[in-house]
């Protein structure tokens, strides 16, 4: 590596290091620091002395240390190797850096993040010498795992005439492959390239979203749909369940690659993520969960300022794949904990706080990383997205605060998780009242399409009926319910049976954790048929204790467990005899007249 | 592929051989005495979170820890206080090395105060190994994900949040109730079935009165497990800034008798209200940027350092099962402590002062209590195989009764409807005969699920949504 010295320590104050005698240092470039070789970044300079953010515990750092420059940005390496590794916050991986240290992180450890002896099968695109080439042009393909063909692309810089490129054969990443002859002269060519974490990777244009991200969870897709490319914030205190949420959708969104970002989060819960997600098939590719997979982990216990590189470190990588051509999901939890990493350093280098400390730069650091989202035309041609889902973990569960207030207004997707929901272990606890999507307008034409015409209008009506719901609520709070009438106590038995059937999902029933779209349908409208016949029925005057006694609602109930995903027959025939019951109950009234 | 801090480089820099022979220099004097911390101007280069021992005027040696470091002036904060120092008879020497300990298994059945030396008026046990004291992230992939069922005998611990070994599980609390009893219970009767392992349990107080001390004490004595216990012990009248070096130096006995020696590790620690507020102390001091209620913005990853030291790792047997305790001020969950503990830690047990006032013990509260690890640990092979889906109607059943008392606490009982007088008889069997029992009762697994189902029978079977119609015909009513 070519280091130099770029200047020595003059205070040291936990991860923030005032650096003096600084000359030619570069902001933002990647720095180490000490004998320790402690990774760094600057962030300010100013006259001969410099702010320096370190990434691991500076324990032992004194005044006088001398300070090494790399001469470039903070940067991730892409390339073959990514998928299914585990990636410390600037892109260490982790179980390399066990085999080195054991069971607990050392520091000062310094290794390459793709592996440099593993030898790839390399499938060059029909390009010929002399042809042109721009950056993001597909070179070739690796096929990585199953699932996943990662495409070769034509790094930032290669803007020429192709110069040479390799025949198929098997290739570590940075053996040459071939070159570009540039205006700045030959340009080697390789598997992998570098880029720079803070700097969006360029697109040709974005595009309208427009297909749903189908992530198996009713409530979500049904009620409050994302959009591929687009932007979800999910706020909820302690124990309401968002990170259950979030590996729900990590598992079963059909998104083509995941990169999972565990932001200063707890280490069993990366644990969980490591040992269940190979064990996981994907039911549309058969292969393994993490054949799909990036995971990036800084848990709570390891360095706070490597927490605020880490969310920058997965939205490159999820740009990356982007650029392949490939929908791409971020998962990040728990954003809140980046902004208090912000906070923290914000407050170690003394500047003017915010609101409740934050920096007053907090706002625009969350809005450039959402925007990192979008649907887009990548610069080789295709179709790309990257959508992110990013958890916030409110102080008290009180979404008043300035993260979360933040977010909403960067984010067109929001699903608020509920306490008194969680506490009833209704999950996933996401309020049908607090929560909305802006991407219904958008996503409507495909589940007409794709699913059935009546969606749009089924899933108006039940969300009428669950708000109608609430102001039943609040007459039965103060007369309780014997002083409604039927027809009114049916609105709370059919809201009650729509939460119990369909909004409740079991993540650990091998057949409730995924419904298929198709699935979702039918289940809401079975439950809709047993709302507009039993309220006709009641109209005609059968009472709604007989309604209620109903053997085949405890069908419905149950639909959830016992019909598959590929067994939309079923749901057919189930709907066909709660029709009949309710003729029966109705004719039986008729008699009785 | 290369290590880089085993490669220095060639030959010293003139600093770094000025450091090292500047190291052990002893300054006389001060410059600044504020509070714990003192400021020492004009030293040699000092590195950022270095031992300090500063020698009183009496000649006595006071341990402390450098939290800023700058050419000019460098901070030490010390945990025995600053009371009886003077500016220039202050002797200060820097010892080039952060805090290490010394440990070993002979630290079983002793006492020792925040920082590790006897206070039981033994002699100071010979360690088997230095250990920095605190510690070094653990690497997520080398963890082994908790899935051990420990039977405590508390019902609705086992039964509705079930702890599993290598777990944090903490007991938020409120000033006046049974938390001490529940822990002493715990630590008595948690057992793994059917295993007989070597087992440890290392208590840390941090800022509690005497007689909750001697209550733990004594209560280890009494079933005879002193001698697997070790204490360590910064009371209320000990200086504060003692406490927030004492569950570092817990933790990393526990991490050694974990990790080292095999053993399966109970850790408690009371009171970590207390350690939050010696934290706020420091950072006011030092005029630091404050977030909620004037704690600092680094709370949150100081605790995840104390609380992220549990669990169990690949290729070892021990593990350390956390079990920290804390008062909410005001019983207010939302409080930054417990509300930042809760983000941490893997569940939480809430007591609740309403159901203390009834005369219940344990006052667990059914619904915001929580054991997050509960879902591997339990169901066929490891408990029962009902176990999953009665905790999961119990929840269920119990809210609901949560919601008929407010309704008829508005429309008086009389008017409401049988069923909901069917949910309150319920609630209140739940409460009498599944949560509530002695300071010595330990129920097995299989009792505490079968008192479950005892319960449940008293609600009509169409009503129980969440458990299968197998486990009704096979439990229900029998």
């Amino acid at each position: 590596m070519d280091e130099r010295i770029i200047g020595q320590v003059r205070r040291v104050n936990g991860p923030v290091i005032e650096a003096t005698g600084v000359t030619d240092a570069m902001m933002l470039e990647l720095v180490r620091v000490g004998e320790v070789r402690l990774v760094g970044e600057t962030i300010k300079l100013s006259g001969d002395s410099a702010i320096i953010q370190v990434y691991e515990d500076t324990t032992g750092i004194a005044p006088g240390d001398n300070i090494y420059g790399s001469g470039s940005p903070l940067s991730v390496e892409l390339g073959p190797g990514l998928i299914g590794t585990i990636y410390d916050g600037i892109q260490r991986p982790l179980e390399e850096i066990r085999n080195l240290s054991g069971s607990f992180i050392e520091r000062g450890i310094s290794l390459p993040s793709l592996n440099r002896e593993k030898k790839w099968r390399f499938q060059p695109a029909a390009l010929k010498s002399g042809q042109e080439v721009s950056p993001g042009m597909v070179l070739g393909t690796v096929q990585e795992t199953q699932g996943v063909e990662h495409r070769i692309l034509a790094p930032p810089e290669a803007a020429g005439t192709l110069k040479s490129l390799a025949g198929p054969g098997d290739y570590t990443v940075t053996e040459p492959i071939g070159a570009v002859a540039a205006a700045a002269g030959e340009i080697p060519l390789f598997l992998m390239h570098r880029w720079p974490i803070r700097t969006p990777r360029p697109i040709r244009e974005r595009l309208r979203v427009s297909h749903p991200l189908i992530t198996g969870q009713r409530v979500i897709d049904t009620l409050f749909p994302v959009a591929l490319g687009g932007t979800v914030a999910i706020p909820g205190g302690f124990g309401t369940g968002k990170t259950m949420t979030q590996h729900a959708i990590a598992k079963w969104c059909d998104a083509s690659i995941i990169v999972y970002i565990g932001c200063g989060e707890r280490g069993n819960e990366m644990t969980d993520v490591l040992t269940e997600f190979p064990k996981l098939i994907d039911p549309r590719t058969g292969r393994s969960l993490m054949e799909r997979t990036v995971l990036i982990a800084n848990t709570s216990n390891m360095p706070v300022s490597a927490r605020e590189a880490s969310i920058y470190t997965g939205a490159t990588l999820a740009e990356y794949f982007r650029d392949q051509g490939y929908h791409v999901a971020v998962m990040a939890d728990s954003t809140s904990r980046w902004a208090e990493a912000l906070r923290e350093l914000s407050g170690r280098m003394e500047e003017m706080p915010a609101e409740e400390g934050f920096p007053a730069y907090l706002p625009t650091r969350i809005a450039e990383f959402y925007e990192r989202a979008g649907h887009v035309s990548v610069l080789s041609g295709q179709e790309g997205s990257v959508t992110i889902i990013g958890a916030v973990s409110p102080p008290g569960g009180d979404f008043s605060e300035p993260v979360t207030q933040h977010t909403k207004r960067f984010v067109r997707c929001f699903w608020a998780l509920d306490r008194q929901l969680a506490n009833a272990r209704h999950y996933p606890a996401i309020s049908w009242l607090d929560s909305y999507s802006e991407y219904l307008g958008e996503v409507t034409a495909w589940w007409e399409r794709e699913v059935g015409p009546a969606w749009t209008r089924d899933r108006a009506e039940i969300m009428e009926l669950l708000q109608r719901e609430v102001r039943l609520q609040q007459v039965v709070k103060l007369v309780g319910p014997d002083a409604l009438p039927d027809s009114q106590r049916f609105v709370l038995e059919v809201c009650n049976l729509f939460k119990n059937a369909f909004l409740q999902q079991s993540a650990f029933d091998d057949i409730d954790r995924f419904s298929s779209a198709q699935k979702q349908m039918k289940m809401l409208s079975l439950i809709l048929t047993f709302w507009r016949r039993g309220a006709e029925a009641i109209r005609k005057g059968v009472t709604l204790v007989r309604l209620k006694r109903l053997k085949i609602l405890q069908e419905v109930i149950k639909m959830k467990f016992n019909l598959a995903n590929e067994d939309l027959a079923s749901f057919d025939r189930l709907a066909a005899r709660l029709e009949r019951s309710l003729g029966q109950l109705e004719s039986v009234y008729d008699e009785e007249q | 592929m290369t290590k880089s801090n085993k490669a220095p480089p060639a030959g010293f820099t003139r600093e770094e051989a000025r450091r090292r022979l500047l190291a052990g220099r002893e300054y006389v004097g001060v410059d600044r005495i504020d509070g714990p911390l003192v400021f020492v101007k004009n030293t040699h280069p000092v590195g950022y979170r270095e031992l300090v021992e500063i020698v009183d005027p009496r000649g006595a040696t006071r341990l402390g820890i450098v939290l800023d470091t700058a050419a000019d002036v460098v901070v030490v904060q010390v945990f025995e206080g600053t009371s009886g120092l003077t500016m220039p008879g202050t002797h200060v020497r820097f010892r080039g090395e952060p805090q290490r300990i010394g440990v070993s298994e002979r630290m079983l059945g002793r006492v020792f105060n925040g920082l590790g030396q006897p206070i039981d008026g033994g002699p100071a046990p010979a360690g088997d190994l230095e250990v920095d004291v605190n510690g070094r992230p653990i690497n997520p992939t080398s963890r082994e994900y908790p899935r051990d069922f420990i039977q405590t005998g508390i019902s609705v611990i086992d039964g509705m949040n079930t702890l599993i070994r290598g777990q944090k599980l903490p007991i938020f609390s409120g000033n006046g109730l049974p938390h001490n009893e529940l822990a002493a219970q715990i630590a008595r009767q948690a057992k793994i079935r059917g295993t007989e392992t070597q087992f440890a349990v290392v208590f840390a107080a941090m800022g509690v009165k005497h007689d909750v001390a001697r209550f733990f004490s004594s209560s280890f004595e009494e079933t005879g497990v002193l001698d697997n216990v070790a204490l360590f012990l910064s009371l209320a009248d000990d200086p504060s800034i003692e406490r927030l070096i004492t569950p570092r130096t817990a933790l990393t006995l526990a991490e050694h008798l974990a990790y080292n020696l095999d053993m399966h590790v109970l850790v408690i620690m009371t009171d970590m209200s207390n350690y939050c507020e010696a934290l706020r102390e420091i950072s006011t001091i030092r005029g630091e940027i404050p977030s909620r209620k004037g704690y600092p913005g680094y709370l949150y990853s100081d605790l995840a350092e104390l609380y992220e030291r549990s669990g169990m790792l690949q290729g070892y047997k021990g593990s350390i099962t956390q079990m920290p305790i804390l008062t909410m001020p005001n019983d207010d969950i939302s409080h930054p402590i417990p509300d930042l503990t809760g983000y941490i830690t893997e569940g939480q047990i809430v007591f609740e002062r309403e159901m203390h006032g009834r005369g219940l013990y344990p006052p667990v509260a059914g619904l915001p209590s929580l054991s997050r690890l509960m879902k591997d640990g339990i169901g066929e092979g490891m408990t029962r195989e009902d176990h999953p889906h009665l905790a999961s109607q119990l929840f269920a059943a119990y809210s609901y009764v949560k919601d008929v008392r407010n309704l008829a606490s508005v429309i008086g009982e009389e008017e409401l409807t049988p069923l909901d007088h069917q949910y309150l008889e319920f609630g209140e069997a739940f409460e009498r005969k599944f949560v509530s029992q002695t300071q010595s009762e330990d129920r097995t697994i299989e009792q505490t699920l079968d008192r479950g189902w005892e319960v449940l029978t008293m609600l009509p079977a169409e009503e129980l949504h969440r458990v299968t119609e197998t486990e009704i015909e096979k439990f229900y009513g029998k």
